[in-house]
């Protein structure tokens, strides 16, 4: 197979000026990857600044309703409250052996946006954020975070204004940039070494949770669920388990509004996604007979993205993961069901693997053993919760708040 | 193209860019006209796309104002195919590779040589994934249709002999980092890098990214075949209509 491919998904569709980079980023990613003293640091970063290794936590009133036992990888105790930080510590110390200072990433709802801008100052490097313009309007807390902690946040105008438009303009800064500049992908998306890289620093997920479930029940899980928007997180937690034929991998994607709705984010769990090429990689894409992307729909910003990551387009066409789609509906029953039975508040996006997972409880024998990736935690993103929930009491009190500030600048 | 190119008495030739459908095909019309009425001898049309990841904030705009405003493929291959009837200069398609891949890239590459597009410039799809497409090209195009390859300061000297060794029509030389549309600084830098683009090609070179100017064009003039100008154009539209964009080109040499 041709390098930076996965089956016919993958490869590198990058501008020439960038092709030296790539190289150069290609070349520190497989010199670290043979350097298992590279591998140790990174751990040892996680343990003392992210609290790893995350718990697998068993959710004993959820197995005792539902006849099983369940078990939840808990990444939402991770610094910044989601896998992300995985990803950017990972980059970050790749970075410093680049001897670049600074860094640029994209981000949709803010959490990738937060968890590089942590990255970069406890590392020391300049960075810069770019947010679709929408998004900056929806997520202002996250904005709030990131300039505190001393990133640029430039809002994005072209395009729809998104996360796929924040992917273009960090390309276009990264082609004048390349000299001391490092783009801090987000996902196990985008031009080879990304794909594979990113997955890489997220596979610690998987190796612990396989640990912990043979440690805990002494055999490996019937199944995995984990949302997938990009794919980090699911190829996180499916790396531990791939050589296991009997494990069943379930990814769930955005059903937004339902998959048969032109307002969803469903690539391979609904019909309307075909090969393309785009941002750098082929892999499905929501795009138009011509080649055009869509507008894409989920309650959770997370996964309100066009593409999937290649590999797992690959292991869909291969039929070692299995997708499915949970709607925005289901999704808030999700997370209200979670919260009131085990007291854990999931990200909107976790909780599409929440809303899998028990969608599917009828189909298994009882005493499964199952285990779901919470990628990350809800309680940070209030705004939106609390948008999802339709809580009154909530928006009384932003009511309130807004004739406060009102008051203050008059 | 190589002959057209070289057939010349012109100091310097001029390629000239515009997004189609951006304001509107009827507009790209009147544009198109007054370029080729001021002496325009090249022209790149390109096929809006929706992430245009090589091109910078202004063009990135009107690709997606075109997609906006209804552009679809077809009717830009048919607008391009009169358009081409109706002028004598090389026309070429600038676009972005999953164009051609939802409409089949055989039948694309079919589909613009039968119409006469002269050049493909297809900046996505580097020299290591483009070997399908440009033999199709040497196919169906009969000599006649080239894949226009792009060299850039930054690829190392090896780089650009592979880039080279790939090419045919001419070579369209990147005049620095960064995106369409921004200041470049035309000076020593940029004679290194069209010195190493020489000993990796013995096709004509055109030079793009920031020319805006006649002083920009004279010093051109000394070291590449064709200038190539893009955003400026566009933004002299926008500003002040057709008529004045064939102003601006007539100026320009």
């Amino acid at each position: 197979m041709k390098k930076g491919y996965f089956g016919s998904y993958g490869g590198a569709f990058i501008p020439e000026i960038l092709h030296e980079t790539f190289q150069q980023l290609t070349a520190h990613y497989e010199a670290a990857r043979n350097d298992p003293a590279f591998w140790a640091e990174y751990i040892a970063l996680m343990e003392n600044y992210s609290g790893r290794p995350t718990p697998l936590t068993f959710a004993a009133n959820l197995s005792a309703k539902l006849n099983k036992k369940i078990y939840i990888k808990r990444e939402d105790l991770n610094q910044t409250g989601a896998h992300k930080a995985n990803n950017v510590m990972g980059q970050g110390l790749l970075v410093k052996r680049m001897g670049k200072t600074r860094v640029i990433a994209e981000t949709g709802a803010g959490q990738h946006g937060v968890a590089t801008a942590t990255m970069a100052a406890r590392m020391g490097f300049e960075c810069t954020i770019y947010m679709g313009a929408v998004d900056v309007e929806r997520q202002r807390p996250n904005v709030f975070w990131m300039q505190q902690l001393g990133a640029e946040v430039v809002p994005v105008t072209s395009g729809s204004q998104t996360l796929k438009d924040a992917v273009n303009e960090a390309l276009r800064d990264w082609v004048g940039s390349m000299d001391n500049t490092h783009y801090v992908l987000g996902t196990a998306c985008g031009a080879h070494p990304f794909p594979e890289m990113v997955s890489w620093f997220q596979s610690v997920i998987g190796s612990e949770a396989r640990e912990q479930i043979l440690k805990l029940e002494g055999r490996l899980p019937d199944r995995v669920y984990a949302c997938v928007g990009g794919g980090s997180n699911a190829m996180g937690i499916f790396q531990g388990f791939l050589a296991n034929k009997e494990v069943e991998l379930i990814g769930v994607e955005a059903g937004g509004k339902g998959v048969h709705t032109s307002q969803h984010a469903a690539r391979i769990a609904s019909d309307d996604a075909t090969d393309g090429v785009a941002q750098g990689y082929r892999t499905f894409f929501l795009q138009d007979k011509d080649g055009q992307m869509l507008d894409t729909h989920s309650v959770a910003a997370g996964l309100d993205y066009v593409g999937i990551s290649p590999i797992l387009a690959d292991l869909h066409v291969q039929g070692r993961v299995r997708f499915i789609a949970a709607n925005d509906s289901e999704v808030v029953a999700a997370l209200k069901y979670l919260m009131k039975n085990e007291g854990l508040i999931a990200a909107l996006e976790s909780s599409h693997a929440v809303a899998g997972a028990l969608g599917e409880m009828t189909d298994m024998a009882d005493g499964s053993v199952v285990i779901i990736n919470l990628s990350g935690r809800g309680d940070k993103d209030i705004f939106t919760v609390a948008d999802a929930l339709d809580d009154p009491g909530w928006k009384q009190f932003i009511a309130q708040k807004a004739k406060q500030y009102a008051g203050e600048s008059s | 193209m190589e002959k057209l190119i070289r057939n010349t008495d012109k100091k310097i030739l001029l390629m000239s860019h515009l997004v189609l459908g951006y304001p509107s095909m009827q507009a790209n019309q009147e544009v198109i006209a007054a370029m080729v009425a001021s002496g325009v001898d090249l022209m790149e049309l390109q096929i809006p796309f929706s992430e245009p990841i090589a091109d910078g904030p202004m063009i990135a705009r009107a690709n997606q104002s075109a997609l906006d405003n209804g552009f679809k493929v077809r009717e830009g291959l048919a607008f391009i195919a009169q358009t081409i009837k109706k002028h004598k200069i090389p026309f070429l398609i600038m676009t972005y590779y999953n164009i051609l891949m939802a409409y089949g890239v055989e039948d694309f590459i079919k589909e613009a040589a039968r119409i006469g597009v002269k050049g493909l410039i297809i900046p996505d799809l580097p020299p290591q994934e483009a070997g399908q497409a440009i033999s199709w090209c040497q196919e169906h195009g009969g000599g006649s249709l080239d894949w226009i390859q792009l060299m850039t300061p930054t690829s190392s000297d090896a780089r650009l002999a592979e880039i080279g060794s790939k090419a045919s029509g001419f070579v369209y030389c990147v005049a620095r980092k960064g995106v369409t549309g921004k200041k470049t600084d035309f000076g020593n830098e940029l004679a290194q890098f069209i010195k190493r683009c020489r000993a990796a090609t013995s096709l004509p070179l055109a030079v793009g990214f920031g020319v805006k100017s006649h002083q920009d064009v004279a010093q051109l003039a000394n070291l590449a075949e064709i200038a190539v100008v893009g955003t400026a154009a566009i933004k002299i539209h926008e500003e002040h209509g057709a008529k004045a964009v064939g102003e601006f080109f007539a100026g320009l040499r």
